[in-house]
């Protein structure tokens, strides 16, 4: 019995969400259908645990879809690298999901609250999958299962505020125009290879340097998948769809969403097109560095101007993602490593962040803007406590995660003799202080208001879970920086 | 050189009708001509999976002695079966969007949609009128 769900792990990760996804839509009671999808979501969070202990002991696990043998059959590829984006996508899916009980009712009419459950199951199966598919074509369903998901999601927020509509069209056409962008990328590939299998592939393309039909196709890919990662020219949708979603939404997508097509990216990049160095190289020093510089400060200047909470922490996000890709375009094993480090750290900072503002917005039944932050420090203590710890990891503070992920990049700068790419880290942490404090500043040094606000502990124990995580790992941070060294290695080997 | 050009005239139609699709998408404002262009632009995309699957002379791909060795791809066709369902899946959720964007709005042009946002935004952040707040507990 152990034995055969160790065996099909890899796919219990992505059926679990997706099977439950069709119950919850049948259960009309809120309570019921909210159980349901803890329920779900616990479970693949637990998988995704054994297949961790699993994945220690193994290192590459290839498992056969429906016993049809890779390349011709589907397969699914979990590895050392896979592993972070899943542990990621299905931890804070869970916290997510604890949080969504008392804040759903509250944006959504309560008929079609179970639907939303099940979207959101859907949309989290579609991440899951996303990372865990070793097939190109297997890939887009995936992106197309979760990003349709998702943009229901941002559009069930229609009912607070009429915006999220035009939010939701916006995410809906770019993100299609980009995942039909990566279809045509795969096209061209299978034009050329006559195979769609990742592994393969990357054999195959080998003997296929300086191929038009390879260039072009590559060009597609990346592209599509960099609208679906929010890289810098190609954000437009996230911030309106972040910041009109309904609130345990932005939470859930502001966590994950990114994360799983920033490490689609990365192992485009450095696993599929392994054997074209010359493209690969190219690509990185010329466009994916300069725009994430461009990213980096862009999205914080962005944020310093922005007066509504949920908009700014979007903006951020775009920089938070300069940050990620930045580290990708390096190229060094160390680099690599660091990137892989503030992905895991950039989803707890912003999941943390984003459940501090909504359980606000839960309280004042408003948009939250930094007028409405005035003095309410004072009057959540437990919220606000939480929010300042996030938000100094944010900017990268010792003691904190996002201080870890800030040492490794600026370390693996430095040794790559990049020092100006160092300084330029440097100054935009330093303006990213700038909005943290601006918002810290008016919640905590402003006169209070004479309220008292009962804050109801089934809205912060996941809060207060995650600022742990904050701290834990800002203090041992050795089980993400060896899990992310091993993912680099195993990405670029041992060469760099 | 002319006769390589125009032999692969399948091409050049995927192409043209990728450009149009493109252009709608981007260059118009009405909501649904959006998805409108969309379509084509996912469309051209099928025609051009189908393409790669031909082969000249090529027959079904069935095991029987009276077909030719050479068959045409199977999976292009497959894929793309794949594709065109998650294109309708697409559209109709487009098409809903615009509905409801038309039922809240009164309009589904993005210039008057983006004009009446704006209001609302200063509405809500410069006049102040957010500074009383309903507390609930």
């Amino acid at each position: 019995m152990i034995d055969i769900l160790t065996k099909n792990l890899p796919i219990l990760v992505v059926l679990c969400p997706l099977i439950t996804s069709l119950f919850v839509v049948l259960i009309a009671n809120i309570f019921f259908s909210w159980i349901l999808t803890t329920l779900s979501t616990f479970l693949t969070f637990l998988f995704s645990i054994l297949l961790y202990q699993e994945i220690q002991i193994q290192s590459h696990i290839s498992y056969a879809l429906g016993k049809w043998m890779p390349p011709i059959g589907i397969e699914y590829i979990i590895d050392k690298v896979a592993i972070i984006p899943i542990i990621i996508i299905s931890g804070i899916s869970f916290f997510a999901t604890i949080f969504a009980y008392k804040i759903m009712p509250e944006e959504i009419e309560k008929k079609s609250i179970s639907k939303v459950y099940s979207l959101w199951l859907l949309a989290i199966a579609g991440l899951l999958g996303l990372v865990t598919t070793g097939d190109a074509f297997n890939l887009f369903v995936f992106l197309e299962i979760s990003s349709l998901a998702s943009v229901a999601l941002v559009a069930m927020g229609a009912q607070k505020n009429k915006q999220a509509l035009v939010a939701a069209y916006n995410y809906l056409i770019i993100g299609a125009v980009g995942a039909t962008l990566y279809v045509i990328g795969v096209g061209l590939l299978y034009g050329i290879t006559g195979t769609l299998n990742m592994e393969d592939l990357t054999n195959r393309i080998s003997d296929l340097n300086n191929n038009k039909a390879l260039i072009a196709g590559f060009g597609f890919m990346i592209i599509g998948i960099m609208v679906k990662a929010a890289v810098f020219p190609l954000h437009i949708w996230l911030p309106r769809a972040y910041a009109y979603a309904p609130s345990a939404v932005s939470v859930l997508l502001a966590a994950t969403a990114t994360k799983a097509s920033l490490y689609i990216l990365a192992r485009i990049l450095f696993s599929v097109f392994e054997n074209s160095e010359d493209l690969i190289n190219n690509t990185l020093l010329y466009v994916i560095l300069p725009l994430s510089i461009i990213a980096m400060f862009a999205g914080t200047i962005m944020a310093i101007y922005e007066k509504d909470i949920k908009r700014l922490l979007a903006h951020s996000s775009v920089a938070q993602i300069g940050y990620i890709t930045l580290a990708f375009a390096i190229g060094t094993k160390a680099s690599i490593a660091a990137g892989f480090i503030h992905m895991f750290n950039h989803a707890i900072i912003k999941g943390g962040l984003f459940i501090a503002i909504t359980s606000l917005g839960f309280f004042i039944q408003k948009r939250v803007t930094i007028n409405n932050l005035s003095g309410l420090g004072r009057a959540m203590p437990i919220t606000f406590f939480c929010f300042v710890i996030c938000s100094l990891s944010l900017a990268g503070l010792p003691l904190t995660a996002g201080f870890i992920s800030k040492l490794y990049l600026i370390k693996a700068t430095i040794s790559s003799d990049a020092i100006w790419i160092a300084i330029l880290i440097l100054i935009s942490s330093a303006l990213s202080v700038v909005y943290l404090w601006k918002m810290i500043e008016v919640m905590w040094m402003r006169e209070g208001r004479k309220i008292v606000i009962k804050e109801n502990p089934a809205i912060y124990i996941s809060l207060i879970i995650i600022t742990f995580f904050n701290i834990y790992f800002g203090l041992d941070a050795s089980l993400v920086v060896n899990g992310s060294f091993e993912a680099a290695e195993k990405l670029i080997g041992d060469l760099k | 050189m002319i006769s390589s050009t125009i032999g692969i005239w399948n091409y050049w139609i995927v192409f043209c009708l990728m450009m149009i699709g493109l252009f709608l998408v981007i260059g118009r404002k009405n909501f649904l001509k959006k998805i409108v262009g969309l379509t084509i632009f996912q469309t051209s995309v099928f025609l051009l999976y189908i393409t790669f699957g031909k082969i000249k002379g090529g027959t079904p791909p069935i095991l029987n002695e009276s077909f030719e060795s050479i068959y045409s791809n199977p999976l292009p066709h497959v894929l793309i079966l794949t594709a065109i369902v998650v294109g309708v899946a697409t559209t109709a959720l487009g098409l809903s969007l615009v509905l409801k964007i038309n039922t809240e709005y009164g309009s589904i042009e993005e210039d008057d949609i983006s004009a009446q946002d704006l209001v609302d935004y200063h509405d809500d952040i410069k006049t102040g009128k957010s500074v009383d707040l309903k507390f609930k507990q």
